[in-house]
C-alpha cells in the first residue's frame, strides 16, 4: 500500500457488486438421495424390497409431492444466499442460509488458483473455482461458475493479485500461456507399467488370494479381499493415467499452467515465487530411460505434481523456470554422509545425499527409488539439528529444514560439525535468500 | 551479525525445573502409596515391597528432570533465535525473526501458581517446533515484545 489514502478513496467510491453461482449449481447435490436409496437398497435387498411393496401408490405420491419441492426449495435458497464479490483486494464469498458464513481471502496472498471441470460439470458447461491461500478449506470454492465465466474471473483475480490497478484489472484479461511441456499419452502409458507400486498390488494378490482360498474356500472372503488389492492396482495404473492424462504445462506471467485429465480436466495456476518445495523423483525402473517425475509443494495447496513423467533434462529446464536463479545439482555435486553412517542406516546410508548451492538446498534420499527434494533459501521458515543418542555415539546429526508447506527436507546423518556449521549457515542464507525474492504482487 | 559469532545462551529459570519435580513427587508419591497399601493390605505386608519400584522411578526422574532442564537454553541473535534442548535426543532449532507469524505467551493454572510462563513461535511451517517454557513472565513478554518488533523489523511472509 504506497499511497493508502488514495486506496481508501478508490474503495469508498466504487460499489462492490456481488454475484451468484451459476444457476446448474442447485442441482449438484440432487444425486445425494438418490445415491443413499441405493446404497440402502444395495446393503439390504430384502427389507428394501419388503418397505417398497408397502408403499401404496398415494403414499408415493404424497412423499414426492413433499420431498421434491423442499428438496428444490432447499437447493434454491441456498443457491440464492451464495454470493461472491470481488474487491480491489480481496475476493468475498458470502454463504449459508441459517449460518452465514462470509469469507474475505486476501487476493496477494494467493498461493494457486484451481479451475476443475468434472465430468458432468463438462457436460453442462460450467466449472468449480478454487483459491488456495492458507486456511481455506473446501467450503471457499465456488462451485458452479459457467466454464467461461470461471475463465474470466480467475483472469481477473489473477491481475488483481499481480497488482494492476482496480479500474484496469478487469480488462487485462487472460495472460498469454507458452506451453513448455506435454506429456503423450503413450510416454505416460509406458511410465505407469513401469511403477512398482501397481506390480506390488498385483504380486500381493497373486499371494494372498489362493492362500486365502486354501486356508478358507469361502469365495466371500476372497472377493472381499480381491477387490481392495484390485482397486488399489487399479487406482495406482489406471486412475493415474485418467487423471495425468494430457498433461501440459505452460508458462505465463501469471505463472505455472498446469492443465490435465481424461474425464475431469483441471486447470491449476500456481503465480510466480509461490512454490516452497520441487522434488524429483527417480523410480527404479524409469532410471534406464531416463525419466523422472516432478512434485512440487505449494502452502495451502492440496496439488502436488508438476510433471508426471518427462527426461530428465527437460524436468531440470521445468525446475529452472518453477524456481528461478536454480539449476538442479548434478549427482556428483552430491555429498553422501561419512562411512560410520552405516551403522546408523545399514545399505540405505549410500542412498542420502546434500548440495548447498547459493540458492537451493538439496536433500536426497532413497536408493532403489531416489528422491531429491530442492529447497530455495528463501522459503526456509527454521532450521532444526537433530541428534539421537545412537546418532552422537557415531558423530553424525540429521539438518531439518521446514518450509511453509509445512514440508520438512532432511539432510540425514551429516558428519556432526558439518550438520552444526549446517546449521549456522542455513539460518543465515535463509534470511539473505529472502532480500532478492519477488514481491508477493508480482506485477507492481 | 551477532557479536563474536559465539550465540550469548541463557538458560532457563530455576522455577520449572521446581515445579516439575513437586509434580513428579506428587504424582509418583500417590503411586507409591498405592502400589505400597493395596497389596499390602489385600495380600499382606510383603507385598507392599511393590512400591519400590515407583520410588526408584521418582529418584530416577528427579535426577533425569535435572539435566533435561540444564538442557534447555536459549539465544537471542541479531537476526534469529536459537533454542538448544534435549540430553539423549539433543534438538537445536534456529528461527530467523523475519520469519516469525505469531508469538504466544502461554501460561496454565500450575505454570501460574509457580510464576511461569512459556513463549511459543509460530512460523508458516508447522514443523517448527520453538518453544521456551518456564520462563519468567516478566522475561517472556520482554522476549515477546522484542520478537515481535524485531519481527516486524525483517517481516519476510512465506
Amino acid at each position: 500500500m504506497t499511497a493508502p489514502g488514495v486506496h481508501e478513496d478508490v474503495r469508498e467510491r466504487r460499489p462492490v457488486s456481488e454475484r451468484r453461482l451459476h444457476p446448474v449449481t442447485p442441482f449438484r447435490r440432487a444425486w445425494a438421495p438418490v445415491a443413499v436409496m441405493i446404497g440402502w437398497a444395495l446393503h439390504d435387498p430384502d427389507q428394501a424390497q419388503r418397505q417398497l411393496t408397502r408403499l401404496t401408490p398415494t403414499a408415493l405420491l404424497i412423499g414426492l409431492a413433499v420431498l421434491l419441492p423442499a428438496a428444490a426449495l432447499y437447493g434454491f435458497l441456498t443457491w440464492w444466499f451464495t454470493r461472491f464479490a470481488v474487491t480491489d483486494s480481496e475476493l468475498r464469498i458470502r454463504t449459508g442460509l441459517l449460518f452465514r458464513r462470509t469469507a474475505h481471502i486476501r487476493l496477494e496472498r494467493i498461493q494457486a488458483i484451481d479451475v476443475t471441470q468434472p465430468l458432468l460439470a463438462r457436460v453442462a458447461g460450467v466449472a468449480k473455482l478454487k483459491l488456495d491461500v492458507i486456511g481455506t478449506d473446501k467450503k471457499d470454492e465456488l462451485a458452479f461458475l459457467g466454464a467461461g465465466e470461471a475463465r474470466a474471473l480467475r483472469a481477473e483475480l489473477l491481475a488483481r493479485a499481480a497488482g494492476f490497478a482496480p479500474e484496469t484489472a478487469h480488462e487485462v484479461g487472460e495472460a498469454p500461456s507458452r506451453q513448455m511441456l506435454r506429456v503423450p499419452p503413450g510416454v505416460l502409458a509406458v511410465a505407469l507399467v513401469l511403477t512398482g507400486a501397481t506390480w506390488g498390488w498385483l504380486v500381493v494378490a497373486a499371494v494372498v488370494l489362493p492362500l486365502l482360498w486354501t486356508a478358507t474356500h469361502s469365495l466371500w472372503t476372497v472377493l472381499a479381499v480381491a477387490v481392495p488389492l484390485l482397486g488399489a492396482a487399479g487406482a495406482s495404473s489406471v486412475g493415474r493415467f485418467v487423471a495425468e492424462y494430457d498433461w501440459t504445462v505452460g508458462e505465463s506471467p501469471d505463472g505455472l499452467r498446469i492443465d490435465h485429465g481424461l474425464l475431469d480436466r483441471a486447470h491449476e495456476t500456481v503465480p510466480p515465487g509461490r512454490v516452497q518445495t520441487v522434488r524429483i523423483v527417480e523410480p527404479l525402473l524409469w532410471r534406464r530411460r531416463g525419466w523422472v517425475r516432478v512434485e512440487l509443494d505449494v502452502a495451502g495447496s492440496s496439488n502436488s505434481l508438476l510433471l508426471p513423467v518427462a527426461p530428465r533434462e527437460i524436468a531440470e529446464a521445468v525446475v529452472a523456470r518453477v524456481l528461478p536463479g536454480v539449476s538442479v545439482p548434478p549427482r556428483e555435486a552430491l555429498t553422501r554422509p561419512p562411512r560410520r553412517a552405516r551403522w546408523c542406516v545399514p545399505v540405505w546410508w549410500r542412498g542420502y545425499g546434500l548440495a548447498v548451492t547459493d540458492a537451493v538446498f538439496a536433500a536426497r534420499h532413497g536408493l532403489l527409488r531416489r528422491s531429491l527434494a530442492l529447497v530455495p533459501h528463501a522459503k526456509v521458515q527454521s532450521v532444526r539439528l537433530v541428534q539421537g543418542p545412537w546418532q552422537r555415539a557415531r558423530g553424525v546429526a540429521d539438518v531439518h529444514v521446514d518450509t511453509g508447506a509445512n514440508k520438512s527436507v532432511t539432510a540425514r546423518l551429516r558428519d556432526a560439525d558439518e550438520a552444526a556449521e549446517l546449521l549456522r549457515a542455513q539460518a543465515e542464507r535463509s534470511r539473505t535468500g529472502r532480500r532478492d525474492a519477488r514481491p508477493d504482487r508480482w506485477m507492481a | 551479525m551477532a557479536a563474536g559469532g559465539e550465540p550469548v545462551w541463557i538458560a532457563l529459570p530455576p522455577g520449572l525445573l521446581r515445579m516439575r519435580r513437586l509434580m513428579l513427587v506428587v504424582w509418583l508419591g500417590l503411586l507409591t502409596l498405592a502400589t505400597a497399601l493395596v497389596p499390602g493390605l489385600l495380600a499382606g505386608p510383603g507385598w507392599a515391597a511393590f512400591a519400590v519400584l515407583p520410588s526408584a522411578l521418582t529418584i530416577w526422574g528427579w535426577v533425569l528432570l535435572e539435566r533435561n532442564w540444564r538442557s534447555w537454553r536459549y539465544a537471542e541473535r541479531a537476526d534469529d533465535l536459537l533454542i538448544s534442548r534435549g540430553v539423549l535426543w539433543r534438538q537445536e532449532t534456529v528461527v530467523p525473526y523475519g520469519r516469525m507469524q505469531l508469538v504466544e505467551v502461554t501460561s496454565g493454572p500450575v505454570e501460574r501458581y509457580f510464576g511461569l510462563a512459556s513463549v511459543q513461535l509460530h512460523t508458516a511451517a508447522a514443523a517448527t517446533d520453538a518453544t521456551i517454557p518456564g520462563l519468567d513472565p516478566a522475561e517472556a513478554e520482554r522476549l515477546r515484545d522484542r520478537l515481535t518488533e524485531l519481527g516486524e523489523a525483517r517481516s519476510a511472509g512465506l
